[in-house]
């Protein structure tokens, strides 16, 4: 085994770093297609380019998880060949990953000393690596106490501990695979501060998104990809987000939405007064009274972890209310199962759709009917139609643009934005009275966003009330007809939709009343 | 004498249990490294027997006790790799894969005893006990804790070396880290498979010498099915013991001082059937396991780790 711990000065520091020409074919799909992209000392290159497009295999590449079948990657003009992370870390390349690499029931300083050689081995030196450690911290205005659990931390922290982990590895280029898409508006406003500070130091930083307005705030150059080739390497000068966007998706999109007034009818979902506890048994939702009427949206906006996940839960039947009542239609149903609110005519997309939405080993067909399969014309005296499941299947996937080789395909092998849609398709063609949505489109691309977006918009107007629940303040501006901002498990204030401006919403987010702001 | 509560009763069990002990000590131990690094083990039972029949059969022919240990370790060993070949490299379900070897070495090990020994159960010199030079000559206490063989005092030497190993070295990090994330351990430079074999090899080696303590450190004769169960025991007590070495001592003294008490009571006439006080540790066990909270399991526990493709 090699040394792990590099001090800076005896490696020689990256100054510039060019990929040309690669390709890297799976079977079945060409993912990168003579692909270019070059970053140099000191700069943010923004990397986007929507789901599939071939970013994350590119960057793996980087990063020694895969070998390009032909191309050439070029540090400081010399080519290098890794093989694995080990040699990429060796040559300082770090990557922080869109799901955190850390251990979680381990302390942050044992995350950051993971896997590196000590000065007194063979036993432990977490004294020094934190002394180590917390000069980086000081360097990059990062706070951080080096001794709490990982499971203690926030998302924003957790943030840092990797990207102490990679400074403290000797990183000069960083890469960033989506940073921001667990974040707070606030916490990314603070993160982008970092890798401003990061570049001035030289460092190199290659930031993989999807967000148009992510890109153009914070990188100096701007690669796309789209399909597996690099479209266009633009300056990031007087560009803007529907030039972006089109590069991006191919063809214009839009990204305002307009909207006709609501026709607001009764109220179909009222919600008095709700208490439900987290998982530990502590309450997470502190006293919720909503009202939905048919043919609005009522936008939950909230930082993540302030009980939206709880109530959704709870509105769908899968986790007890400890006070309170829940009442669809004027019927109180706040200990009915899930299959007797889906029967009351609930939906429901759930905010982890990988896990509770759909059943990854199943095919498109099976997971289309997961909740109707007993019913006719999908079965009769038990026995499954086959022939009625695929039609009504293949309709579904056509009026929703699914994107899939065959029915039968298993969702497993379907990108973030059409297994959504296969769920939203599912949960729509119920016609629904009532439908929660939680995080619809959270990590889905912005051509299959658009598409959910329209889509929530019709529902509307056919008279659905709607409970959208997003920390994406952008959507739940553009789709709202009402928001109720949520802090520590209670309903902060409830503001008119297409008034709202992002300022004041932040501010309710973090537990500023509405009358406290003026 | 029919007196439960006299001192000389007392200390007896609590001696007796002390020595009880041991072999869950072994297994216990080797289980939590298998478990700390993700590997859940089964087989911990197959590879007791094959060390205890090893061991057994190394010391009936040479009378060497050092050499038997070591019989029984390189055999613990082997078995180990075999588990870490099957669940970690071919990536097989880890409990069915830990029946089958359990199946193997009790099978095995019955087999090698009637061709080898003609199936008679036979007696060797096994480990005596070794008094401690001045604390030995304790009234009581000296009998009970100072008057034990090698072995014995082994066992209880090694819950602080596993400590130490686990939490105070850059190799325990590595092992606690590939039994939580291995995904974040691998893209550290750690090598998930190196380590997982590690593992799986140490708690080989210590199952085989537990194995042994049956066989030439406390009845010293060989018999089938010897061990009765004790592997299985030690891999719920590593879930009884919340994953900590310290966890492992408690619950092992806690289940044979429950198994020394009902053979006491036995032997004392006490009037319950000897088959309910025969109950008494495994209702113990699964007692204590209702109400162990798994808060501190490893989170990738017998999964085995594939570089994701997407």
């Amino acid at each position: 085994m090699s040394k792990k711990y590099y001090p800076a000065a005896v490696k020689q520091p990256i100054k510039q770093l060019q990929m040309i020409d690669i390709t890297k074919q799976f079977p079945g799909v060409l993912a990168n297609d003579h692909v270019n992209l070059e970053v140099r000392a000191g700069e943010i290159l923004a990397l986007l380019g929507e789901n599939g497009a071939g970013k994350s295999t590119l960057m793996k590449q980087l990063y020694g998880l895969y070998q390009p079948d032909s191309g050439r990657i070029l540090i400081n003009g010399k080519e290098c060949h890794f093989s694995s992370p080990t040699d990429v870390i060796h040559a300082g390349i770090g990557m922080i990953h869109q799901h955190f690499m850390l251990v979680s029931n381990l302390t942050v300083r044992e995350n950051v000393a993971l896997g590196l050689k000590s000065s007194r081995q063979p036993f432990l030196d977490l004294n020094i690596v934190e002394k180590k450690m917390m000069e980086i911290c000081d360097t990059y205005n990062l706070k951080l106490n080096p001794r709490a659990y990982i499971w203690q931390l926030s998302v924003g922290e957790q943030q840092r501990v990797e990207i102490v982990k990679t400074l403290y590895r000797g990183a000069d280029l960083l890469i960033l695979d989506e940073p921001t898409a667990v974040l707070t508006p606030q916490e990314v406003d603070e993160f982008f501060q970092i890798l401003r500070k990061m570049a001035q130091e030289k460092h190199l930083i290659i930031f993989i998104s999807h967000k148009l307005h992510e890109v153009l705030a914070i990188s100096d150059r701007v690669t796309i990809l789209r399909d597996g080739r690099s479209v266009g390497q633009r300056e990031n000068k007087n560009l803007t987000k529907a030039e972006l966007a089109q590069m991006m998706v191919g063809r214009p999109v839009v990204l305002q939405y307009e909207r006709a007034a609501p026709s607001v009818g009764d109220v179909k979902l009222k919600i008095e007064d709700v208490w439900v506890r987290n998982d530990w048994g502590e309450d997470q939702v502190k006293g919720v009274s909503l009202e939905i009427r048919s043919g609005e949206i009522l936008g939950l906006a909230g930082v993540s972890g302030n009980g939206q996940r709880e109530l959704a839960e709870a509105l769908a039947g899968l986790r007890k209310c400890s006070k309170g009542r829940i009442i669809i239609d004027s019927i109180e149903m706040t200990k009915a199962s899930p299959y007797e609110r889906i029967l009351a005519g609930q939906s429901y997309i759930p905010e982890e759709r990988n896990k509770e939405g759909i059943i990854r080993e199943f095919d498109i067909m099976e997971n289309f009917i997961l909740e109707d399969h007993d019913k006719i014309p999908y079965s009769k005296h038990w026995i499954l139609n086959f022939s009625n499941i695929a039609a009504a299947t293949q309709k579904a996937v056509d009026d929703f643009s699914v994107k899939t080789p065959t029915l039968s395909t298993k969702v497993k092998n379907l990108s973030g934005g059409n297994v959504q849609k296969l769920i939203l398709a599912r949960e729509l063609n119920r016609n629904p009275k009532i439908l929660i949505a939680a995080q619809p489109t959270r990590g889905v691309d912005i051509g299959a966003t658009e598409y959910i977006h329209r889509r929530l918009l019709k529902q509307r107007s056919e008279g659905t009330a709607t409970l959208l629940i997003s920390e994406d303040l952008d959507e739940i501006r553009a789709l709202s007809d009402r928001i109720a901002v949520i802090f520590e498990g209670r309903i902060i204030g409830i503001v008119d939709g297409p008034t709202a401006t992002a300022e004041k919403l932040g501010l309710m987010m973090a537990g500023v009343q509405e009358e406290e702001q003026k | 004498m029919n007196n439960l509560f006299s001192a000389a009763t007392i200390f007896g069990i609590i001696g007796m249990a002390i020595r009880l002990a041991m072999p869950y000590l072994y297994a216990g131990l080797g289980e939590l490294f298998n478990q700390t690094a993700g590997c859940f083990n089964l087989g911990v039972e197959g590879i007791m027997m094959m060390g205890a029949f090893s061991a057994f059969y190394v010391v009936y022919q040479t009378g060497n006790l050092f050499l038997g240990i070591a019989a029984a370790a390189v055999i613990g060993l082997f078995m180990g790799l075999i588990m870490s070949l099957i669940s970690v490299t071919f990536k097989a379900a880890q409990g069915i894969s830990g029946i089958g070897l359990t199946m193997f070495g009790v099978g095995l090990s019955s087999l090698l005893f009637k061709t080898l020994l003609q199936g008679t159960v036979q007696s060797v010199a096994g480990f005596a006990p070794l008094k401690i030079p001045v604390l030995g000559d304790i009234p009581f206490i000296g009998e009970t804790f100072f008057q034990n063989n090698l072995m014995v005092y082994l066992a209880y030497c090694l819950i602080p070396v596993c400590s130490v190993v686990l939490y105070k070295t850059t190799l325990g990090l590595k092992i606690r880290s590939v039994g939580q994330n291995p995904q974040a351990a691998d893209t550290l430079g750690v090598s998930v498979i190196k380590i997982r074999y590690l593992c799986v090899c140490i708690g080989g080696v210590l199952a085989g010498i537990a194995g042994a303590t049956f066989s030439i450190a406390n009845i010293n004769m060989f018999q089938e099915k010897m061990t009765n169960g004790t592997g299985y025991i030690a891999v719920a007590l590593v879930y009884f013991s919340g994953w900590k070495p310290k966890g492992v001592l408690f619950g092992a003294l806690l289940f044979s001082f429950v198994n020394a008490l009902q053979l006491r009571m036995q032997v004392l006439g006490i009037n319950i059937p000897s088959d309910v006080a025969m109950m008494l540790p495994y209702i113990l066990t699964i007692i204590t396991l209702v109400f162990v909270q798994g808060r501190d399991a490893p989170a990738a526990l017998s999964v085995p780790y594939e570089r994701s493709e997407n």
